[in-house]
């Protein structure tokens, strides 16, 4: 079974969010709506400042609270660990977005519960997802966790990192990758 | 220092959550308050009781679906997508507790229903005279009636503590994820319950008895919420961040006055005086727990967006 | 902080308040469209290889039309710029096709000029008023009268217009509201360009020294992505900024320098490398001379004494200063973009070219390598009419190393008349008043023309101030001028519609030509439409229109780009040779090595006003691009966060700048941060825009130009240096 992942190397990213204007075209995302977005985090006194840079989005969770407390199944485990809302069977409740701890997801004017999908029509080509096939600083990888030949399990493996929340138990898919000395 | 800036802004979850208006708060105190009847009126049944309490079992069944239906209707305005609605009832799904209370709330109704035929009120009879005939007959039955007053309290537990378990299981909202959330609605609702039927009844023995028994319920509330508060301060860092919301921040007012001080301590006192006759017995009392219970409701709701992992 | 109060921060942060948005109006704009075309597929998805306009770039891009709708941009895999990745101005290019705001049909003025009340007209009426007007001003007072403003590579048509009407006053703001005293900085030292693209080869670079330069919020597509490839590869990076820049948040080194004093820091470098003999003697010995005047000049710039100027410890210049030759080649100092700062900018370009010389970093790997193109030939045109007169800009040489024209000085001629006057001006794609510095001046010489012709797509606020608006078709709508690339790889590329133009907007080459026949100037544009003059050159370089239609681009061969690889190590300077010492300056009276100069202080109580760029929006060009604006609707100022603590301001709070004149800034929220020093405030420019025709982008953040009243002119080049000016900080009604 694949488990796909994204690891996001934040040494490299310089926030310019061409991932968040990529999504929106080739998503349609409606106007005032990002899938993405960019958090940045200061820390320390000037001139003393270490400043992190992280392109978020859903992390499609192992164990999403998403899919667990959507009353109707729309929101669903997808091929590879992806995680989708069909459509059709959404209500609008908006117990999924309370349930996110990383608050990914928002209601699409259309009355659906809407996400980032890992561009799951781009995955399902064998394509990278728009933000990480536009990404100038190439600080993106995006593929399946549970191929330890992936070059992201190698990263995974290989490189400091941390997820958003793990204390949260959601399981996240997406890795951020930190230098040697990242304090 | 940290900084922490974010570029998100969509909709409703920038610059705070806040996904749930009027809708849901009302959804849950009418939840509530149905769940807090139905165990009271079940209890008169299974007790064989139904004669002497005229309003609990002949009015509050009839109260319950007219309540209830507000709230559905509520929770029906707060869904986006409004001609999905049918899809609650195309699945169930087991480890969603909006799932469950969908399916609880289904079964709510046929047992009301059953509950007002066993005991219907004056005017709907005038209005449907062979309702009588039905009624008698179930009445007849005692294993029926006690039956009907043991789901009735079983169903209205579970209704009760679905209205918490909903918020709670959210974890992704410190504020709301304690399980003493779930006791608090369903003794709440209990009291709130409680506080209606010694407000519109006419018959001393139901007043009194139910006044006491709110009393007891308003104290039992007054320790969850001490419980509740124990719980938040004790935990993790975000939890202790989400309670100050209610301890300090920006909540505080509202719920300290108007949730336990008026919904709770005030008309504690009053109605202790009241059941022990040093004052006289009015409406004021039950109307300030209903409406405490309302507000404990919205400020639940309301905060509980607001706190989150960030 | 707590948290609670934490996120609260966040949020505000996160929120740009004051906007309402409807969620959804895009979605609704998108999936109505507007009309696209009626040659391409209503069915299926189709690609058109084309370039990028969303900044001077111009990296090769592939857009994709879905239903007949025009879905997304991206990257040309086969591009040396872009790389087959476009930065997030050129992915949002989809925003400018679908822009609301976008002018429709040719506009001519009501009332007063800068009332923007117009009366739609055709086109060949706006033709016949321009060409009648341009007619009486060379009947008056010669084709000279008539001045081009232009940006970009769609200006070439006007530029060939106005030749052939025989006017030499054509001028961009690149250069002398730029990056001129760069280019002039490296050609004294040199005899060469940085050019544009810059020949940097940051990929390779061991050691990369920015100064200013705020990589990752400039988003100079290919510069980014060498910056992050140089990242990975572990090279030594040092960020000279008074603000905590995302580069510097990479770098291994950030001086958070006194602003104004960077000309002392590179001094104090200067002086510890030739003092220590750090520089690379070979390199030097062969190709430079007056290192003995250098090292004379600089004897007393120890970083000691560069230490109480700058803020920067000595021990830390003298450090970095032998780190730096430790890498040498390939130790790169980047000379910048944007470099109009205090008036003395050719001095600090030169500086920094010194620098970069004595790290032998010119036309080696990993510092400057030798851009190559391809020999694409130009257009046989008629040769154009000689003018008498010559350029008005610059009269008497007063800027002796101007090789460019410099806006400024045509402005200076069109309000004082000398040395002869102004009567017209031909504005293409830039927004002068965003761009001139002291706007009153702009709005002064305006008045004393008889002709103002704005050719844009947008109404920005230049438009406001024209007789005459033009309004042009967006670069996914039209066909321009071949880009003859000089850079890593030597290719030539096209730019071709991908839609048709909507509503009355026509392409630039087509406005250029009908108002050629007006104006009874036929024979200078001889070609039929524009595929014909294209294909007319690419046929006598051997190429075809067809083939490079279907590909985007055609590369040349690999050529060797270092004098390592065999380019000609060749200077062409006087002396031929690298000149540490500037004879050529010396002539002048000018510091033939650089010298530093205090520069004026902000009065307690106010800030220095320092501007840059955000990654997601190009100058003031693209507020309104629907996309775009949802990824930065307003900008902020910067302020220290101990600052802000003692004006009791926190980050949102809205406030507004007024400068040492008086003027007042539209208002801007607060970002309370510790990423910027207390003596000055930042902010990102291209905001605060106030044309009526824009409709969600107007009123929002502040306009740094329109602070920008005080400004000095830089002796060498006539380049206006715009960061002379200070605010105080009023909290907003």
């Amino acid at each position: 079974m694949a488990r796909y992942g994204m690891a996001i190397d934040t040494t490299k990213c310089v926030g310019c969010m061409d991932c968040v204007v990529a999504c929106k075209t080739e998503n349609n995302v409606p106007e005032g709506l990002n899938r993405d977005w960019i958090q940045t985090i200061v820390k320390g006194e000037f001139p003393n400042l270490t400043m992190e840079i992280l392109s978020e989005r859903c992390n499609h969770c192992t164990n999403a609270p998403c899919v667990s407390c959507c009353p109707t199944g729309a929101s669903h485990y997808h091929n590879g660990g992806i995680v989708l809302v069909h459509h059709e069977l959404c209500t609008g409740c908006k117990a999924c977005i309370a349930s996110c701890p990383y608050d990914a997801r928002f209601i699409h004017p259309e009355g659906y519960a809407d996400k980032c999908t890992f561009c799951v029509h781009r995955a399902e080509e064998g394509k990278d997802p728009a933000c990480v096939s536009v990404c100038p600083t190439y600080c993106m990888t995006f593929g399946d966790l549970d191929d330890p030949n992936s070059e992201i399990s190698k990263l995974v493996n290989s490189r400091n990192n941390h997820t958003v929340i793990p204390e949260a138990g959601t399981r996240p898919n997406i890795y951020y990758l930190i230098g040697d000395n990242n304090d | 220092m940290i900084e922490i800036t974010n570029t998100r802004m969509n909709h409703l979850i920038d610059p705070s959550l806040y996904i749930w208006g009027w809708e849901i708060p009302v959804y849950l105190f009418a939840g509530g308050m149905v769940a807090g009847m139905m165990i009271i009126l079940g209890f008169f049944f299974f007790k064989g009781r139904e004669k002497e309490a005229d309003c609990v079992c002949a009015i509050l069944p009839l109260l319950s679906i007219i309540i209830l239906s507000v709230g559905m209707f509520a929770l029906f305005l707060d869904l986006e997508y409004k001609l999905h609605v049918f899809r609650f009832y195309t699945t169930f799904i087991i480890t969603s507790p909006m799932s469950w209370g969908s399916w609880i709330l289904i079964l709510v109704y046929p047992l009301l229903v059953v509950s007002l035929l066993l005991r219907p009120p004056e005017f709907v009879v005038k209005l449907i005279p062979q309702i009588e005939q039905y009624s008698n007959k179930f009445k007849s039955n005692r294993k029926l009636v006690k039956s009907v007053g043991v789901f009735n309290m079983v169903l209205g537990a579970s209704l009760g503590i679905y209205t918490g378990v909903l918020l709670s299981t959210f974890q992704a909202r410190p504020l709301w994820n304690s399980p003493i959330l779930a006791l608090l609605f369903l003794v709440s609702g209990l009291s709130v319950a409680a506080a209606l039927v010694h407000m519109i009844s006419k018959s001393v023995y139901e007043r009194e008895l139910l006044a006491r028994t709110d009393n007891a319920l308003l104290v039992t509330e007054l320790f969850i919420i001490f419980l509740f508060m124990i719980g938040m301060v004790t935990s993790t860092k975000i939890h202790q961040d989400a309670i100050t919301l209610l301890l300090g921040g920006q909540y505080t007012a509202v719920f300290w006055i108007f949730v336990v001080l008026m919904g709770i301590i005030i008309p504690l006192i009053i109605q202790s005086l009241a059941v022990s006759h040093k004052v006289k017995h009015t409406a004021v009392a039950p109307l300030f727990v209903i409406i405490g219970g309302l507000i404990l409701r919205f400020v639940i709701v309301y905060a509980g967006q607001y706190s989150s992992w960030y | 902080m707590n948290s609670i109060s934490r996120r609260r921060f966040l949020k505000v942060g996160a929120a740009t308040a004051g906007v309402a948005v409807t969620a959804g109006a895009l979605y609704k704009f998108t999936q109505q469209g507007v009309k696209i075309s009626n040659t391409i597929p209503q069915k299926g998805i189709y690609t058109i290889p084309t370039y990028c306009d969303l900044c001077f770039w111009k990296c090769n891009a592939i857009a994709t039309v879905k239903d007949g709708k025009l879905w997304k941009i991206e990257g040309n895999p086969i591009d040396p710029m872009s790389k087959g990745r476009l930065c997030p101005r050129g992915t949002g290019g989809v925003g400018s096709y679908y822009d609301p705001d976008r002018l429709r049909k040719p506009l001519m003025r009501k009332n007063n000029r800068g009332q923007e009340e117009w009366v739609e007209v055709t086109w060949d009426e706006a033709f016949t008023f321009i060409a009648d007007k341009m007619n009486k001003i060379k009947t008056e007072y010669g084709p000279e009268a008539v001045a081009l403003f232009s940006h970009g590579i769609g200006g070439n048509f006007f530029k060939h217009l106005l030749k052939a009407f025989g006017s030499p006053n054509l001028a961009a703001p690149s250069f002398a509201q730029c990056r001129g005293p760069r280019d002039v900085g490296f050609r004294l030292t040199f005899g060469d360009d940085v050019g544009s693209p810059e020949r940097t080869d940051i990929e390779n670079s061991k050691f990369l020294v920015l100064i200013g330069t705020h990589l990752g919020e400039n988003m100079h597509n290919t510069q980014v992505q060498e910056f992050s490839a140089a990242i990975e590869r572990g090279t030594k990076i040092l960020v000279v900024d008074p603000r905590h820049s995302v580069a510097a948040s990479k770098a291994d080194w950030w001086f958070p320098i006194k602003p104004g004093t960077d000309i002392a820091l590179i001094l104090a470098w200067i002086n510890v490398i030739v003092n220590e003999e750090l520089y690379d003697k070979v390199y030097i010995n062969k190709y430079a001379i007056g290192l003995d005047k250098l090292k004379q000049a600089v004897v007393n710039n120890t970083p000691k004494w560069a230490y109480p100027i700058t803020g920067i410890k000595a021990e830390l210049i003298r450090e970095t200063a032998r780190e730096m030759a430790r890498y040498k080649p390939a130790t790169l100092i980047h000379p910048g973009r944007h470099v109009t700062w205090y008036g003395d900018d050719s001095q600090r370009s030169r500086a920094i070219a010194i620098l970069n010389a004595l790290m032998g970093s010119w036309g080696r790997k990993g510092g400057f390598f030798s851009p190559v193109s391809l020999d694409i030939a130009s257009y046989p045109y008629p040769e154009y009419p000689h003018s008498e007169k010559g350029k008005v800009d610059n009269p008497n040489n007063k800027y002796p190393f101007a090789h460019e024209t410099i806006t400024t000085g045509i402005r200076e001629a069109t309000i004082s008349g000398k040395p002869y006057p102004i009567k017209g001006w031909f504005v293409y794609a830039t927004n002068l008043m965003f761009t001139l510095p002291n706007e009153d001046e702009t709005i002064k010489a305006i008045q004393n023309l008889d002709l103002m012709v704005v050719v844009e797509t947008l109404p920005s606020e230049i438009t406001g101030w024209a007789d005459v608006v033009l309004p042009e078709a967006t670069y996914l709508e039209r066909y321009d001028d071949l880009n003859v690339e000089f850079f890593k790889e030597p290719f030539v590329a096209i730019r071709q519609p991908v839609l048709e133009p909507a509503y009355e907007t026509k392409p630039g080459w087509w406005i250029a030509k009908r108002l050629s026949e007006k104006l009874g100037l036929e024979k200078y544009f001889p070609w039929e439409n524009i595929e014909d003059y294209l294909d007319t050159r690419l046929k006598r370089s051997g190429y075809s229109i067809e083939q490079l239609k279907k590909v985007g681009l055609i590369k040349g061969d690999r050529q060797p780009i270092y004098f390592d690889e065999g380019v000609p190590p060749e200077f062409p300077t006087p002396s031929g040779k690298i000149e540490l010492y500037s004879e050529q300056l010396a002539a002048y009276g000018l510091d033939p090595v650089p010298r530093y100069r205090k520069h004026e202080e902000p009065p307690p109580g106010y800030f220095r006003l320092l501007f840059g760029r955000s990654p997601v929006h190009s100058f003031g060009r693209t507020q309104s691009n629907p996309i775009l604006f949802d990824m930065m609707k307003e900008n902020e100022v910067w302020l220290n966060r101990f600052v802000a603590d003692k004006l009791e301001l926190k980050s949102g709070d809205y406030v507004v700048l007024v400068n040492q004149e008086g003027v007042r800034s539209n208002k801007i929220m607060v970002k309370a941060t510790e990423r910027i020093r207390q003596d000055c405030v930042y902010i990102v420019h291209g905001f605060g825009h106030t044309s009526k025709g824009f409709v969600r982008s107007r009123g929002l953040g502040a306009n740094d130009n329109q602070l920008v009243t005080k400004y000095k002119i830089d002796p060498i080049m006539g380049g206006t240096a715009q960061h002379l000016n200070f605010v105080t900080i009023e909290r907003a009604a």
